[in-house]
């Protein structure tokens, strides 16, 4: 991967050491197997033996998408605020500010402008590290803004998501934001422009049930866990197992709710290609 | 059967009890000036317990089996309705009803949730959590009245969207999402009322529009209580904290600006009075469709967008 040897900053984001042990060896959740976090690394965060996608953030899919310093940032600043006084174990706030700093982020998104393969592109990432990759007010406002700009602009719109749904802490608010984003993205369909959703794992909940299920065209990653409820809650509803490969990729292309799974090494190519064909 | 009786209602019935007693007896004593006294008391409580009812006790009169559902408002609210089946895939979704009607005298497409009152009709309606073919319908039913430039009413009860395993096969989210992102463009004016439960994207999957009303007691929120409690506090029995913190009441989401406008029940919750509450809903319906049909559909889909793109809460 020489374009992504040519990265000068460290691809290993905050967030991303979060799911990896102490020192420089992690093990395979998948098959066991110890892998050096350098292979790992230069491998995208892949393993090696058996494929498992480990989860990233959106700094690493910035790095491994788009051409190398074509990124830039929107609203990087913006953060929300705690109307609802909302306490749980916790406050509300103490919970966001504690994040903010385990993670270094400002919100479950991160979005902006770029070019993939001299495409030029919108592009919106979620980091499920920053509470669960929940979407609350500024991951709903966020998006909006970012497929405002590509309609306006008139570039193609790609969404990475990867979360458990809309953020408790913000209540009615972050349910609204299912509304606002699919009405953003019905106005970008209206205007004619491109969008491809990316879903990696997790994605579920109130995110799958608006933009992420929205796409033009929909590429998930191999074996992400897609769907409304999760496992768990299935589970304990119907009282029964669940069959093997329920709500992963593959099971979805089978249903008919994924277009195309591609490992993450081929992402940016199959993304460029599929530019190329729709604005060709 | 007997009546549900919640906890908190259980002093006011027991005084009413015995003041109903009294009166059989009255006709050999004269007991006129006790019971006066005794009613008097019956209304103080009242005003007192349902003046400062918690939003967990509210959760439970938005769930009071008695309380009106989408097909009471609909016979109690319309003419000539011929309900319609079907999502022209996969089935007729039990939990979603809907159909044209006429309210006073011009139709409209009603569509909403519905629950059932006992354990058969409960099982028949699947306790009012639709699958993805009752999104599916409702869309359907949406763009009939989009096609015959007919208004569009939703009418929202749900606990949410059936949590099975057809349900994912079948593909809840993509459905739901389908709703949100067609709602957000139809060309027709859209009310939504929330009369019940407003759980989660299983309301919402009905809920996008023009107008948002809601019943004084009806609860609408990202979350039932009793799931945010699990999920937060690791426990069921944090359920009336959950319902605090969630702010999941009318009064609430008006200030949160979620909602348009609250519709009063009446004392003692919609159960205690169904008839007044379709009247109710009958006169808010005809008074705000009035003002809706005056835009044209370009204006209606642009101030709807703009509408949804205001909430939220956020700085920079
Ligand atoms: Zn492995």
């Amino acid at each position: 991967m020489a374009w992504f040897r040519r990265s000068k900053e460290g691809i290993t984001g905050e967030a991303q050491k979060k799911d990896m042990p102490d020192g420089q060896w992690t093990k395979c959740p998948g098959c066991g197997e110890i892998i050096h976090k350098k292979q790992l690394e230069q491998n995208l965060f892949c393993c090696p033996k058996c494929n498992t996608h480990f989860r990233i953030g959106s700094k690493e899919y910035f790095a491994i998408l788009l051409d190398e310093g074509s990124f830039k940032e929107m609203d990087k600043k913006m953060r929300s605020v705690d109307v609802l006084n909302f306490v749980d174990t916790k406050p509300y706030d103490k919970r966001l500010t504690d994040t903010m700093k385990k993670t270094s982020l400002m919100d479950a998104v991160r979005t902006g402008t770029g070019e993939i393969e001299k495409i030029p592109v919108a592009m919106a990432c979620m980091d499920f590290a920053f509470i669960g990759g929940s979407m609350g007010s500024v991951v709903g406002e966020k998006l909006s803004r970012v497929i405002d700009k590509a309609r306006e602009e008139e570039i193609p719109l790609i969404i990475i998501s990867s979360s458990g749904g809309a953020r408790m802490m913000e209540s009615a608010l972050s349910l609204m934001q299912l509304a606002k984003t699919s009405a953003k993205l019905a106005q970008l369909s209206d205007a004619g422009v491109p969008y491809i959703s990316v879903l990696t794992d997790p994605t579920t909940g109130g995110v799958t049930a608006s933009f992420a299920m929205l796409g033009d065209i929909h590429i998930a990653e191999p074996g992400a866990l897609i769907g409304f409820a999760g496992p768990r809650v299935i589970k304990q509803a119907v009282g029964k197992d669940l069959p093997p490969g329920f709500q992963r990729s593959e099971f979805l292309m089978e249903k008919g709710f994924v277009d195309v799974v591609t490992p993450r090494k081929d992402l940016r190519a199959t993304i460029a290609k599929m530019l190329r064909l729709i604005e060709g | 059967m007997a009546k549900l009786v919640l906890e908190f209602e259980r002093p006011i019935i027991e005084l009413e009890k015995k003041i109903e007693e009294m009166r059989k007896y009255s006709d050999n004593l004269d007991i006129s000036h006790e019971i006066t006294t005794l009613e008097k008391k019956v209304d103080q409580l009242k005003k007192n317990i349902y003046s400062n009812l918690t939003r967990w006790q509210k959760v439970q009169l938005a769930r009071h089996p008695d309380r009106p559902y989408t097909l009471d408002y609909i016979e109690g609210m319309l003419e000539d309705f011929i309900e319609l089946h079907g999502d022209r895939f996969h089935g007729d979704d039990k939990a979603i009803v809907g159909g044209f009607g006429k309210l006073n005298g011009e139709t409209v497409m009603v569509i909403g949730h519905q629950k059932g009152r006992d354990t058969k009709s409960n099982l028949y309606r699947n306790f009012g959590m639709p699958n993805p073919e009752g999104y599916r319908k409702a869309l359907r039913l949406m763009h009939l009245a989009a096609k015959f430039n007919k208004p569009v009413v939703t009418l929202l009860d749900t606990p949410g969207a059936y949590p099975g395993i057809e349900a994912e096969e079948r593909g809840q989210a993509e459905a739901i999402a389908r709703n949100l992102f067609e709602m957000s463009h139809l060309p027709v004016p859209i009310i939504v009322v929330i009369i019940g439960e407003g759980a989660s994207g299983g309301a919402l999957g009905i809920g996008v529009g023009d107008r948002i009303l809601m019943f004084e007691n009806a609860w609408y929120s990202v979350i039932a209580p009793e799931s945010c409690s699990s999920i937060l506090w690791r426990s069921w029995e944090y359920k009336e904290q959950a319902a605090e913190a969630l702010k999941l009441t009318a009064e609430d989401l008006l200030s949160l600006g979620v909602i348009d406008r609250i519709i009063p029940e009446p004392v003692g919750g919609a159960h205690k009075g169904p008839k007044q509450c379709i009247e109710m809903l009958k006169s808010t319906l005809t008074e705000e469709l009035k003002k809706l049909k005056k835009l044209k559909p370009e204006k209606l889909i642009s101030q709807r967008v703009e509408k949804f793109g205001k909430m939220g809460a956020w700085k920079e």
